[in-house]
């Protein structure tokens, strides 16, 4: 049984005095245990909805209309709030981009460490103490025991975005939810917190969502990859493959986009236009407008997700190169 | 390197700037920030020359300095040959419209309540008072033209646009003035993927029809590698490597640069397999006496602790690096 799968979930927001407008559209994914995932998009594509979503976190007036969120056995979105603090924050960790905002700003790292375990076992503030330091040197921050009394502000971005690791770690869980955990970063500690949470998911078999819009980051972490737009997956497959053989002509465009795969001083491929908002979505698939393959077909039905793609008219299909593409 | 640069479009000798922090009422210390520290650099006409670094670097100030937007502590600033960090605001006016900035953010530097015709005639209103009415709304015209924007979006209010076409107007403001010098702080990075490479391109084909010349700052190593001619790898508020881009990333050799190359994340993957040790940037109030990257250099020796290095040219490359080492 796979941990997590996630079936046909929608998500909506309701606008004007009847109306909704969905943020999510019908969204799929299972995840092995000790599997990583990246989901991939642009702002607004709904990959931070998604992470809300399967934590049933959505707040209102947003909810989910459709859909089940299967975690270990049991669909979260039908538990009670006590039924899923046992698993939020416990069993599924989540790491957000900005460790300012995660951690409470007026409590030392070594009380909202405590707290956190106290939380969710019954241990003693002893235990809880010593088990929190060891996490601590897990995620290599230098002294560890004197930094158990600091405030989060008295640590620089990037210890702090290993002390919110850290919390994450505490209760050993089976998934982490990372959502874009290294945006407010700089380059090279974006490479440490990466190459730190690649190495504790390997080592302590965790499964991790990445969610992010760096396609260098996710081909360094992850193992699967999604790629999001307009609220619904493109394209879904193993990230490998996806990165050296997109088919989706968006995340064909993206790849091709990127300055390290274009010639020194040639002009960069561009998408033209931008992502349509979910209020005003174009009939047929979202991404006709910007596609330089889209048909008739393609403005008037939506491509259902098949062989892990949603195109009518996908690139290498079936590893071998269509005749559009051979012709050019 | 440096001798071989000719007239200089913009030139910084000794830059120094430094910020006073608040003193805190029991002491007597009167802490000072150290944002730049003696930055010697020359930008050439028609080049695209890259600021590059961390949070914290200068990179920032280095703009903001040359811009007149800030004012330096010590340290001489010239344009075109002329000194303009001591000229006061009706002499610089003289140069503003030759010189141009665009920022990073287009949701905070675009006023909301302006339309874009008032937002691409104030600076010529203002800088070249001289342009009647009629040439006012002839160059808003053409610079929509230039920037890909639509006639229509004159009458339109920012938030009634995307991000990657307020980042056109913003570019367009900045070139209404015909200037011959844009400074660009991180124009793409709050851009989405997908919108980020029409920026780059626009700014590439603006660049070859009107001869510009940028000094654009950026923290993302791959478009540099892009889109610059030269490159200035900023530390602490000092340049730490300064070398043409195809020798930066053929050859790197200050520590930081290769620490910086090191970090970006491929395509191909497998950089991020091996564990690597937590790095913090010194506090620029206490600055340590010497090389400001040696409590993090895997390199550093005793010498780099006690004793700053200066920015030399290496004799191999013709590469300028801020190392004892680097050979």
């Amino acid at each position: 049984m796979a941990l997590l799968d996630v079936t046909d979930l929608h998500v909506a927001f309701p606008r004007g005095k009847t109306g909704e407008v969905e943020a999510l559209r019908g969204v799929n994914l299972t995840l092995e245990k000790g599997q990583r995932l990246g989901v991939v998009g642009e702002s607004g594509a709904g990959k931070s909805m998604l992470a809300f979503a399967i934590l049933n976190l959505i707040a209102e007036p947003g909810r989910v209309t459709q859909g089940s969120v299967t975690f270990d056995g049991q669909n979260l979105l039908e538990l009670s709030e006590r039924q899923i603090r046992r698993i939020r924050g416990n069993r599924i960790s989540m790491i957000f981009q900005d460790p300012m905002v995660t951690l409470n700003p007026v409590l030392t790292i070594g009380k909202q460490m405590i707290e956190t375990l106290k939380a969710h076992r019954s241990i003693s503030t002893r235990e809880a103490r010593r088990l929190s330091i060891e996490k601590l040197n897990l995620v290599a921050i230098p002294s560890a025991t004197s930094r158990m009394d600091a405030y989060p502000h008295e640590l620089s971005g990037g210890l702090r975005q290993r002390v919110v690791i850290a919390i994450a770690l505490l209760t050993d869980p089976e998934l982490i939810i990372a959502d874009e955990p290294t945006t407010a970063l700089d380059v090279t500690i974006q490479a440490e917190i990466m190459s730190l949470i690649l190495r504790l998911c390997r080592e302590n078999d965790v499964a991790l969502i990445l969610i992010t819009h760096d396609l260098g980051v996710v081909a360094e972490v992850t193992e699967r990859l999604m790629i999001m737009y307009a609220g619904k997956c493109v394209e879904t497959g193993r990230t490998r493959d996806i990165i050296d053989a997109p088919k989706h002509p968006y995340a064909v465009g993206l790849l091709k986009a990127l300055p390290q795969n274009s010639a020194k001083g040639a002009k960069l491929y561009q998408i033209p236009g931008s992502m349509p908002p979910i209020t005003n979505l174009p009939t047929g698939c979202p991404y006709h407008p910007r596609c330089d393959r889209a048909t008739d077909e393609c403005r008037a039905t939506m491509p259902p997700l098949e062989h892990g793609v949603a195109c009518f008219h996908p690139m290498h299909e079936n590893g071998a190169r269509d005749e559009a593409e051979a012709a050019t | 390197m440096t001798d071989h640069i000719k007239d200089p479009i913009v030139e910084t000798r000794g830059l120094e700037v430094r910020f006073s922090l608040p003193t805190h009422f029991l002491s007597r210390q009167k802490p000072v920030l150290h944002a730049l520290s003696g930055v010697d650099i020359q930008i050439q006409k028609g080049e695209t020359f890259c600021v590059v670094g961390e949070s914290g670097c200068g990179k920032t100030t280095l703009g903001r300095a040359i811009m007149g937007l800030l004012t330096p502590s010590s340290g001489e600033i010239y344009f075109r040959g002329a000194r303009i960090d001591t000229m006061d605001e009706d002499e610089r006016k003289s140069i503003r419209a030759d010189m141009q900035m665009v920022f990073q953010n287009p949701y905070a530097s675009l006023n909301p309540r302006r339309n874009v015709f008032q937002t691409l005639a104030e600076p010529i209103r203002h800088l070249l008072p001289e342009k009647s009415g009629a040439d006012v709304r002839a160059q808003v015209e053409a610079v929509l033209d230039a920037t890909g924007c639509d006639q229509s979006w004159q009458r339109k209010l920012p938030h009634e646009f995307s991000g990657g076409q307020r980042q056109r107007i913003a570019i367009a403001r900045a070139l209404v003035t015909n200037p011959a010098f844009i400074v660009a702080d991180e124009p793409i990075s709050a851009l989405d993927v997908s919108i980020q490479a029409q920026i780059l391109n626009l700014l590439n084909d603006l660049q070859d029809e009107r001869g510009l010349t940028y000094m654009f700052i950026t923290h993302d190593l791959s478009v540099v590698e892009h889109f610059g001619d030269r490159v200035a790898v900023m530390y602490l508020g000092q340049v730490m490597e300064l070398a043409t881009t195809d020798t930066i990333y053929r050859d790197p050799k200050h520590p930081y640069t290769q620490l910086l190359l090191d970090a970006i994340p491929r395509l191909e993957g497998g950089s991020f397999d091996a564990p690597r040790e937590p790095g913090e940037l010194p506090d620029p109030v206490n600055p340590p006496p010497g090389c400001p990257f040696a409590p993090r250099c895997p390199m550093a020796q005793d010498i780099c602790r006690a004793e700053r290095p200066r920015l030399r040219e290496l004799e191999t490359s013709g590469t300028m690096a801020a190392c004892h080492f680097a050979e």
